[in-house]
């Protein structure tokens, strides 16, 4: 890389995105596309799950293939959609926002992004002799006995993903402390970076204990061990203990990224400071610490004894204490605030509502009697809906409307995208709050076949998945129509203070053609609420700085 | 709050030249020692799963044949002290010294290495025959195959030390990093042999 010349945005090649570059940017797109590749796929295997479930019969897919389906769509989900693009946003924004020309190992970032359409490709491709049937834990005995080769290639498919997984935490640490700009020391940094540091220690600490777990399932599988296999002196339950050791943390995987959307996304576009930034920083890390010390709260039913069930109820409960910081620091920042009802705060808000369900019920699944009865029912694919969808991917909407016209140059289009979010909302309450009752009433997930008294709530719940399918729709048109004729962004639409705002929008290929400057802290609106919408240059700003004193 | 100089110019240094500006090696010790953060908690996972069993099941251990391990124990531990005078040797700009103590340590880690073979060739069970045999190889494998990569990570900084300069008292990001992986081989060994042998 040379320094003299003074790149825009605009010279990357759309070839670029097609080969191993090592621009964070290009790289955080890429898992940006690819994650959202996933998730049509994902997608489509949902709407097959539920048109099934429109009914009581097994009558539009074979249980076999109902079992491909839904282990398929949570696998996919979670390891090729929610955890790759919560990476995209780190990749894409961490320097930036540190003011760092790129990520500390370039090259590492890209072998890590690559790893994931091969994961990609060879999960899919078990398809072809036989898809994993064991849902997306894949509990042995069960993933010992529905099929060799899908399941092979599902583990295959974890090992690649979890590698890369953890080479872009190890990648988002060091740029986080190695990076910054001199200036901006940890407590002057955005709080996405802070909910970046709290992910990365969850996947440097809990990701390696799941690859553990699935080497000894390959060797069941593949070399006749019965590490987990009862008929030779395996026990099941220490695959449990090892998987949920990193599954439960991986919630927070999935969450928290997004947990620093929402810091980013609610000071901007309500114009006020962020409530609390410390309480808010902090308390992603204690639910990282939390979250790795609650896991068996998912083994309630698996003959875990009393004692062990008290203490994972009590810190299961106990994570609600940092979560709940964070949420009542959003709300106050919301409050009182000057709300720009556009389509990335639309998300937001409906994150934070239906984040909040999720929540309570996840409250309620802590404690173990209730966790018992309602266990592998549909209340908990109701609460992990409100967790994933309502949580994860609102805030995800609402991320790639916040920073489109960041990656873009363009502005997409309001109206568009504010239906996208009034269908989501619609079809997200509506499938899966149902799910909730039909839970309760006693109807078992992971069953294509149901009680005919669970039919009327059912066709509610897959009418909601049909409208959340074709709210694609005006997303994409959203999207391309910003593409196509959106007005251009400038540096700063949002006049926000963050230091990703002070480059070219799209940023050059070194980020920033001058050094950054830190000119007010990451949220620091409305102090001086006149000059608020000095964006433009850096000059201006720190003129006005200074005649603000 | 103005700065003249950012990482901006610093960071695109690194990438033109990565061996040669002082500044960064740093960086690529402490990306290597959260990869071994990483490491330790997949041993931690295979360690915690065996003493579950241990704890749960009856009569799950087995006696072990001690002699071959415990000399191998002996030959690991103190090549971690061998290679440290490699490290020692070059940071004083001797790179026949870093030449001789990496040689040693390659030389001892392949021993292990033949002694583990050994070990497994005189084997009174094998892989499926229960339980703890199957945590005996899983555990001992992965720890081999742990110790074959620090081996290759030994031979390529050998290889490269043959460049004249390549390694300097200034510059030897390799040698300490090779360094550092070997120590977490040799301590992740300690732990399983008390686990697997000798509890
Ligand atoms: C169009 C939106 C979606 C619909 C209609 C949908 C529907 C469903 C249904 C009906 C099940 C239950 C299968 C069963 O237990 O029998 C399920 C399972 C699951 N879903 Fe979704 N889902 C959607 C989006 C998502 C998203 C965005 C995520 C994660 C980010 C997700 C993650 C999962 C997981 C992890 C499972 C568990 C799979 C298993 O039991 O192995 N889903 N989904
Ligand atoms: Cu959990």
């Amino acid at each position: 890389m040379s320094e003299a010349t003074t790149h825009h945005g605009g010279d990357r090649k759309w070839t670029d995105y097609f080969t191993f570059c090592t621009d964070h940017k290009v790289i955080g797109i890429q898992y940006l596309v690819t994650s959202f590749f996933f998730y049509f796929i994902g997608g489509a295997l949902a709407e097959m799950v539920r048109t099934e479930l429109a009914t009581p019969d097994p009558d539009f897919v074979s249980p076999e293939v109902y079992n491909q389906l839904f282990t398929m769509h949570g696998t996919i989900m979670i390891f090729l959609w929610i955890v790759p693009a919560g990476a995209a946003f780190a990749n894409y924004l961490i320097p930036l926002m540190i003011g760092a020309d790129d990520m500390a190992f370039p090259r590492l970032n890209a072998v890590a992004f690559w790893m994931q359409p091969v994961g990609g490709i060879l999960l899919i491709s078990s398809f072809f002799v036989g898809a994993p049937q064991a849902g997306w834990t894949s509990y042995p005995p069960l993933s010992l006995i529905s099929g060799k080769w899908g399941e092979e290639l599902w583990i295959l498919c974890l090992l690649i993903l979890g590698t890369a997984s953890i080479l872009g935490a190890i990648n988002f640490v060091t740029t986080i402390f190695k990076m910054r700009i001199p200036e901006m020391d940890i407590h002057s940094m955005p709080l996405f970076c802070w909910a970046m540091l709290a992910t990365s220690a969850l996947i440097l600490l809990s990701t390696p204990v799941l690859a553990a777990a699935l080497i000894l399932l390959s060797f069941d599988l593949m070399a006749g061990t019965a590490f987990f296999n009862p008929t030779g002196g395996g026990d099941p339950i220490v695959y449990q203990h090892l998987f949920w050791f990193y599954s439960h943390p991986a919630v927070y995987i999935m969450v928290l990224p997004f947990f620093g959307v929402i810091s980013e996304v609610l000071p901007v576009h309500s114009r006020k400071p962020i409530f609390g930034y410390r309480a808010i920083a902090y308390s992603g890390l204690a639910i990282s610490f939390l979250g790795l010390i609650v896991w068996a709260h998912h083994m309630f039913t698996s003959g875990t004894p009393g004692w062990l069930r008290m203490f994972f109820m009590a810190t299961t409960m106990l994570v609600a204490v940092p979560t709940g910081i964070k949420i009542f620091s959003w709300c106050a920042t919301l409050w009182g605030g000057k709300l720009q009802l556009n389509s990335a705060l639309l998300f937001a808000i409906g994150f934070l509502s239906s984040f909040l369900i999720g929540g309570l019920s996840g409250v309620m699944l802590a404690a173990a009697p209730f966790d018992i009865h309602v266990h592998d029912t549909y209340f908990v694919v109701g609460h992990f809906h409100y967790v994933l969808f309502g949580g994860s991917v609102f805030a995800l909407f609402s991320a790639v409307y916040h920073w489109y016209p960041k990656m873009t140059g363009k502005m997409y289009d309001e109206f568009w995208g504010k239906l996208h979010f009034a269908m989501t909302f619609v079809g997200f309450n509506m499938t899966f709050l149902p799910m909730h009752y039909l839970g309760m009433q006693g109807m078992n997930r992971r069953i294509a076949l149901y009680d005919p008294q669970f039919q009327s709530l059912n066709q509610v719940c897959t009418i909601g998945s049909y409208i959340l399918a074709l709210s694609t729709l005006p997303f994409l048109v959203s999207m391309v129509l910003g593409l196509v004729k959106g007005e251009a962004a400038g540096r700063n639409p949002w006049r926000a203070l963050t230091l990703e705002w002070q480059t070219t929008s799209p940023p050059s290929i070194e980020n920033f053609d001058e050094v950054p400057v830190l000119w007010a802290g990451p949220y620091d609106y409305g102090i001086d609420s006149e000059s608020e919408d000095a964006g433009e240059s850096v000059e201006e700003m720190l003129a006005e700085v200074a005649e603000v004193g | 709050m103005q700065s003249s100089t950012t990482n901006t110019t610093v960071t695109a240094n690194y990438q033109a030249a990565p061996t040669e500006h002082h500044g960064h090696p740093d960086h690529r010790m402490f990306g290597l020692v959260l990869f071994l953060v990483a490491e330790t908690m997949i041993f931690a996972g295979l360690f915690a799963a065996f003493l579950i069993y241990k704890s749960t099941i009856a009569d799950f251990s087995k006696e072990l044949e001690l002699t071959i391990p415990t000399i191998n124990t002996i030959i690991l531990v103190s090549s971690s002290f061998v290679m440290h005078k490699g490290q020692s040797a070059i940071k004083n700009d001797d790179v026949k010294g870093l030449q001789l103590w990496f040689g040693i340590t390659a030389l001892m880690g392949a021993v292990f290495l033949g002694g583990q073979v050994y070990e497994y060739a005189h084997m009174e069970f094998g892989l499926t025959e229960h339980l703890f045999g199957s945590c005996f190889y899983a555990l001992t494998g992965f720890h081999g195959l742990h110790v074959t990569a620090g081996l290759l990570f030994t031979l390529a900084v050998l290889w490269r030390s043959r460049a004249a300069g390549h390694y300097s008292g200034a510059s030897h990001f390799g040698v300490e990093a090779a360094e550092l992986y070997w120590h977490f081989v040799d301590v992740v060994w300690i732990v399983l042999f008390g686990l697997v042998y000798l509890l």
